[in-house]
């Protein structure tokens, strides 16, 4: 029986391990063939952002890594709209997360949803394991 | 151990894989084969240069289930099978292509 996991995203992608390191666990724990759903809250939204440039801090551009979720049949993406707003980001500034449904011909369908807080609480109480980012 | 292709010396990490992305040139990937005793045929390149662009595009070496997957999609479903992908790489797909392709060991790889 599958369960369902929440990884939960709250810190800036850089700075600190946090971010990569949540990634990583992701697409590990995503061969259990387990449910498995993403939230950004807070400084968390930054690490979806587009056009990331790390030359200057001397670290990988991990970015790219978000797009291939869908590969992973990683489909449910919770983004905090209010952690949005208070940062001034719009879905616009994000990167446009995609999944390909095999049994749908391979119909690209849109991973990310766009909660309030309420909404997005409401999804964290349904889940089975949540692991803070 | 450093591997030897076309002439130069390539450093590669304690596993045998290449230590730097960059270097990589088809004549990479041969030497490694032979050095494992496989011929590398135009199905191996196949995979090798699907998994050179996958890295290219997602910064990561898929896991085998997303690589059995994403073949079947690009090159057909009589391909897209953990069997095909096992009788060409017999070390396992993501380990040893991975490897020829220059790529790190995937992630979630043991």
């Amino acid at each position: 029986m599958a369960k369902k996991f929440m990884y939960v995203n709250r810190k800036p992608p850089y700075g600190t391990i946090y971010a990569l390191e949540s990634l990583e666990v992701v697409l590990i724990g995503a061969a259990f063939d387990q449910d498995v759903s993403l939230a950004f809250i807070g400084d968390g939204v930054y690490q979806l952002t587009k056009g990331q440039d790390t030359k200057a801090i001397g670290q990988k551009n991990f970015s790219p890594v978000y797009s291939a979720l869908g590969d992973y049949e990683v489909t449910k993406i919770y983004i905090e709209k209010e952690s949005l707003e208070e940062r001034g980001l719009t879905l616009d500034d994000l990167q446009h997360l995609v999944w390909e449904d095999e049994d749908d011909d391979w119909a690209e369908k849109d991973s990310i949803r766009l909660v309030s807080r309420a909404e997005l609480a409401d999804v964290l109480d349904d889940q089975d394991v949540l692991l803070s980012f | 151990m450093p591997i030897e292709a076309n002439g130069k010396t390539f450093e590669t990490d304690e596993e045998g894989y290449l230590a730097n992305l960059n270097d990589w040139e088809p004549a990479i990937a041969t030497a490694m084969a032979e050095a494992e005793d496989c011929t590398l045929t135009d199905e191996h390149w196949d995979i090798i240069n699907f998994l050179r662009e996958y890295y290219e595009e997602y910064q990561i070496a898929p896991a085998v289930r997303v690589l059995t997957k994403a073949v079947g999609k690009k090159l057909g479903k009589e391909k897209g099978n953990s069997k095909y992908l096992y009788e060409l790489f017999p070390y396992g797909p993501g380990k040893q292509a991975c490897k020829y392709a220059g790529l790190p060991k995937p992630t979630g790889c043991v």
